[in-house]
């Protein structure tokens, strides 16, 4: 949270979601000095965007706050947002990292009081919630977003409404000639956690995804659920608003599938499991759910979670993997294929879709600075090669939170061991 | 104690300027707040503002600051003052966004927010900045039990990070279970073939570390202290006794494959060509030793076909067995099939499977399988039966739907069993009764903790060792003694490894954060620690039995002996105690006790009830922010008191309030149970057992049950929050106001 000065003693932790900010608390609060940059106005990555986690159906942003308070309270973390990291240079013990920042209009004088936000019309679409909705041009990030602090849509700039915002402002928070600055920052170790995306599933043409209003993605499906999402919390399908009640979960919705992600992704059998309990909170007694499946991969301790979903007589399993969808004349998506147990077809009409899609490592197809060794799928490997680049969470492999934190605690225990290094050389 | 000096600063920012009175505010805080140095500010978190409460700090002598603007979670790089007592009355979030704007709510508004300004100036008052605890110790060396991979790999990384580590490990060799592999799960690129398992490179690493210090045949028979200054007694096999000092522990007791002769039916122990997953490995070691042909142990030729039975004994709902899955099986069964197809194309090898479990690569892998034929087969074994050298297995065809579908003569059966944790004694389990005739194997404990609550670290239900689950799956409720691989999850030997490193650096940041003082995690930094007036106790025993992390122990005259390194500072003991003689320098009895004290109480005429509201500062708290920041309205008639844990709440401070007519009391703390989110593991579970007791002190008070109140929220119910504190306030309204108002 303070200004200190980047030496090659400090961890550079790329990636402000629970992996990044793990990395760097942890590193912090074993004394060191870090620099964490998030691409967003906001921390928290992906795993703030999840309604609720399994297996305990707690709220994400429960643990968010925590870390948001380790934040606060340790002036070891210096926290840049709308940041990215478009080079790094050196070598172990001895990185210079260049830093994009881009300008978000609203200085630290923005005390979140909204003015501006009631005072400007523009909207844009909101994408926190996979822009499933729109919030304004000038607006929070989302509700538990840190730092506490409003952002400007670039859409707004040069308009009346920017000006409208500016006036709005009794703090002289708004900074509409804000540039983008580009900042090099010192480092010994780089922690490299970009997370994941879900997997595009435009590219699984059979499934209609981008064609039918009612086949959505599990992530988009987390917005729904969500009290803070587009909807207030409510099931509802996108095509015409109605109560979505009969609900069909399609697994390895990419994953496990040579034209698209040749691994699985792990988390998506526990996250649509857990969704069908989104069915039942929301429609106790008539909310319906369907999971096509290859295998269910309840993996270890959460094989009790997944007996429980199949106790459930609200929720029916259909091994099969869907060979496409349809849409019928009342706008509901049909699921066809055929049942592997017992090599039954059916054609089944369901309310909504949901693609249990799969986890991209956002490094695939992004330019890694340096020259990172990843394997096939684009997870980054531990490789000598790497030097002191570590990948950590979902950089690194298919991983839940639980996996992903200790994948974050154990690469900031081999950033710390190279700053160590270069400590003790300095001494 | 040193001077202090408070100071109040109101901010006028954000609409608190038009929506209060601020100037009356200020009057509050020096009338009734009782403090002298009392200011507004028209935009206190400025640099402006800022630089006058700094100012105040250098020139005037001002220790305590109150500040009276937005909630204490917001501003909080402006509002930075480590040196010194803080309180904050949250007037944005608190009082003006949860009330409407009309001239009707600006009395009761009013009223609300000068009770916060009493409030902070009260709580302010009784705090102190926190010191650190003294108690310190400074050890530097870490403990690994278990000399497994993940035992190794914790010793080798905390040794590159620049600490000694001491290893005991209880057999005569180093490598544990992984130690007895043929081959791994591969982790490289193209994940097609078994790998080396890597730990003859581990070992050479260990014993070549002067770093590392290992004990062979080797337990640890005492565990005394706390991080920082643990004492650890390591017996030998001689009969010696070393005594270690250690700064914090890593467990990495790793498992026992699950029994195989519990499952008769599968063939287990029926005969000598049913085996385990590591009674293939050997077989495969042997092969490997001899002519790499892997043979049948009844009559040594060459096995021709293999079935795998895979979840032998686990996922099994009807308790009988596991009810768990280990994770790791179907890639072991995948590797072992390998063993086979890769020295011999013809030898058949099918893995009988209800759901394959690959993540990540390990799809790979199973591609892999399948290209070098391996047969995979869904379905649910229900028998095995061996007849003479060979076998028939019995099972459920899921695809066919054939029930009675079989496969006979095979050479080989190998069950998939399961790993079942080492974690020792089960400290909380409830004395079993043995059944006639069975023998009942007592676990060994694996720390011998010399702490009152019990000889080991918790555990959860299913024998794996606790963790605060999802974020936080380091954080067991022993401090700076952390579980690492299969001890706390089934694991392969990537991920124990991964889960070793990881369990490393919290090792070193436990000892190093001891040293300074500092609390562990949740609260990491925290200098407050709990302080206890000995002269006042009646050794009742309460703190050392409730302590959600064991931190406290008991001397031979059965008062309390707080280790202060090993409390993570919920304050669940100071809840406990019914003699409040525990207390926080910023956190006691008295800076909640004052605020409820400091709240002016209208008289009965008056209409306007009053309601406390205890919040958890992790969950509930920031829910009552957030309606704030949504503009959700509640009633005016609250007021909100944020505290550490559910567990820290002392039945004083509910009797304070309805004594000094209060009409109502609600509590708002976290989930319990084994789906608990409370941050402090058991600490709402063990405020909410207290609190189910306060009818009694209801009824001696003459009270009606429904004034206190116990509620379940979470971080979410941003909107259930206002409607529970709206529907209790109209319930109140029935029950009419306390007869307790105005005495």
């Amino acid at each position: 949270m303070t200004e200190h000065v980047a030496t090659n003693e400090t961890i550079l932790v790329v990636g402000g979601g629970i992996s990044g900010m793990t990395a760097a608390l942890e590193a912090a609060e074993t004394g060191k000095n870090v620099v964490l940059v998030e691409k967003n106005p906001a921390l928290g990555g992906r795993t703030s965007q999840l309604y609720r986690y399994f297996p305990k159906l707690c709220h994400p942003v429960c643990g968010l706050e925590i870390n948001q308070r380790r934040l606060k309270n340790n002036p070891r973390v210096r926290v840049l947002t709308l940041a990215e990291v478009s080079g790094i240079e050196g070598s172990t013990g001895n990185y210079t990292a260049t830093i994009r920042i881009k300008p978000r209009y609203v200085n630290e004088n923005c005390t979140a009081c909204g003015d501006c936000e009631r005072a400007v019309e523009m909207q844009v679409p909101d994408p926190f919630n996979y822009n499933l909705g729109q919030h304004k041009a000038a607006f929070l990030p989302n509700a538990m977003a840190y730092p506490q602090r409003y952002v400007l849509d670039p859409a707004i700039i040069g308009s009346a409404d920017a000006e409208k915002a500016k006036a709005a402002c009794k703090y002289g928070a708004i900074d509409l000639d804000m540039k983008e600055e580009t900042i090099q920052v010192k480092a010994g170790a780089v922690v490299w956690a970009t997370g994941w995306q879900p997997y595009d599933a435009k590219k699984i043409q059979p499934y209609g995804y981008g064609r039918f209003k009612n086949v959505i993605t599990s992530v988009e499906f987390e917005r729904l659920a969500d009290i803070h999402g587009p909807t207030g919390g409510k099931i509802l399908r996108p095509s015409d608003g109605k109560e979505a009640k009969n609900i069909a979960f399609i697994q390895c919705a990419g994953s496990r599938d040579e034209n698209h992600l040749r691994h699985c992704s792990r988390i998506c059998c526990m996250a649509s499991l857990k969704q069908t309990h989104y069915v039942r909170e929301k429609y106790p007694e008539d909310g319906k759910s369907t999971i096509y499946y290859i295998d269910i991969r309840a993996i270890d301790r959460f094989e009790d979670f997944y007996q429980k979903v199949q106790a459930d007589p609200s929720v029916s399993f259909v091994k099969s993997k869907v060979a496409r969808i349809s849409e019928d004349e009342h706008g509901n998506p049909v699921c066809w294929g055929v049942n592997t147990e017992g090599y039954k077809r059916y054609t089944t009409p369901h309310d909504l879709v949901v693609l249990a899609v799969g986890m991209e490592p956002s490094v695939k197809g992004v330019d890694i600075p340096g020259h990172i060794v990843a394997d096939s799928s684009g997870f980054i490997e531990a490789d000598p090669a790497n030097g002191a680049v570590f990948g950590a969470g979902c950089a690194s492999n298919a991983l839940d939170v639980n996996r992903a934190v200790q994948s974050a605690t154990a690469a900031a225990l081999r950033a710390i061991q190279v700053v160590n290094k270069v400590a003790k050389a300095e001494a | 104690m040193a001077d202090i000096k408070v100071a109040a600063y109101i901010c006028k920012g954000c609409g608190l300027g038009e929506r209060l009175d601020t100037d009356a505010l200020v009057k509050i805080a020096q009338k009734d707040g009782k403090v002298p140095m009392a200011k507004s500010h028209d935009f206190l978190c400025s640099a402006d503002g800022v630089a006058m409460i700094r100012n105040d700090i250098d020139n005037e002598g001002v220790t305590h600051i109150m500040i009276g603007a937005c909630s204490r979670r917001a501003k909080t790089e402006a509002f930075y003052f480590p040196s010194n007592a803080v309180a904050r009355a949250n007037l944005r979030e608190g009082v003006i966004w949860i009330r409407p704007d009309t001239e009707e709510a600006r009395e009761t508004t009013q009223e609300m927010a000068e009770d916060y300004i009493r409030m902070g100036c009260a709580e302010v008052k009784a705090m102190t900045a926190p010191g650190g605890n003294p108690n310190t110790g400074s050890s530097k060396t870490l403990l690994v039990v278990g000399g497994g991979v993940t035992g190794m790999t914790t010793a080798i990384e905390a040794s590159k990070t620049g600490y000694p580590v001491v290893l005991v490990e209880k057999t005569g060799e180093l490598g544990g279970m992984a130690g007895k592999l043929y081959k791994r799960i591969p982790v490289h690129e193209p994940f097609k073939s078994p790998a080396d398992t890597g730990v003859a490179d581990l070992i050479a690493q260990v014993m070549g570390d002067s770093n590392i210090k290992v004990y062979l045949n080797a337990t640890v028979a005492k565990t005394d202290g706390a991080p920082g200054r643990f004492v650890v007694d390591i017996a030998t096999e001689s009969g010696a006794t070393h005594t270690e000092d250690i700064g914090a522990i890593v467990q990495a007791s790793g498992f026992t494959l699950y029994d195989m002769n519990k499952l008769p039916e599968l063939g287990g122990g029926q005969s000598p060509n049913v085996v385990d997953q590591l009674g293939l490995e050997s077989l495969a070691r042997a092969a490997a030793a001899g002519d790499g042909v892997i043979r049948r142990p009844s009559d040594n030729q060459p096995v021709k076909s293999v079935v795998f039975v895979q979840c032998a004994g686990q996922r099994d709902p009807t308790g009988t067995h596991l009810a768990y899955c280990s994770g790791t099986c179907c890639n072991t069964s995948i590797k072992q099939a390998m063993y086979f197809k890769d020295a011999n194309p013809s030898v058949d090898t099918t893995i009988i499977y209800t759901d394959l479990r690959t993540p990540g690569n390990g799809e790979d892998f199973y591609r892999s399988a399948q290209e070098k034929g391996v047969i995979f087969t869904k379905g649910k074994v229900a028998q095995v039966v061996p007849n003479g050298a060979g076998s028939t297995v019995k099972f459920h065809d899921l695809i066919l739907d054939d029930t009675e579908a079989a496969m006979a003569d095979v050479d080989l059966v190998v069950l998939a069993t399961g790993q079942v944790p080492n974690s020792g004694v089960d400290i909380f389990a409830a004395p079993k009764e043995s059944e006639e005739g069975a023998v009942e194997v007592k676990p060994i404990s694996i720390l011998n903790l010399n702490y009152r609550q019990g000889p080991d670290v918790p555990q959860l239900k299913q024998g794996f060792t606790d963790s605060h689950f999802i974020c936080f799956p380091y954080e067991t409720r022993r401090t700076g003694i952390y579980t690492a691989g299969p001890v706390r999850r089934p694991m392969d030997i990537a991920q124990a490894r991964e889960d070793a490193t990881g369990a490393a650096l919290k090792a070193i940041q436990a000892l190093e954060n001891a040293e300074l003082g500092r609390a562990a995690h949740p609260r990491s930094g925290d200098l407050s620690f709990p302080k206890v007036r000995l002269e006042g106790c009646t050794q009742c025993k309460r703190c050392t039995v409730e302590c959600p992390f064991g931190a406290i122990d008991e001397d031979e005259k059965r008062f309390p002996v707080f280790n202060e390194s090993r409390c993570r500072r919920c304050g669940t003991c100071m809840g406990a105690c019914p003699v409040r003689v525990i207390s926080f320098e910023n956190y006691s009895v008295n800076t909640v006790g004052a605020q409820v004290k400091a709240v002016d109480i209208p008289d009965e005429f008056s209409e306007k009830p009053r309601i406390l509201i205890l919040a958890c500062e992790n969950d509930a708290y920031p829910a009552l922010d957030m309606a704030g920041m949504n503009r959700n309205e509640y009633s005016a008639f609250v007021r909100v008191i944020p505290i550490r844990c559910l567990g820290s709440v002392n039945t004083i401070w509910v009797t304070d309030a309805l004594n000094a007519g209060y009409d109502g009391v609600m509590m708002m703390g976290c989930k319990h149970g084994d789906e608990y989110q409370c941050h402090f593991v058991k600490g709402s579970e063990l405020g909410r057992v207290r609190m189910s007791k306060i009818d009694d002190t209801l009824k001696t008070l003459n009270l009606e049950s429904e004034r206190v109140r116990d509620l379940e929220v979470a971080i979410t119910d941003i909107e259930r929050v206002p409607e529970m504190i709206n529907k209790y306030a109209a319930e109140l309204v029935a029950v009419g106001p306390s007869p307790f108002k105005g005495f």
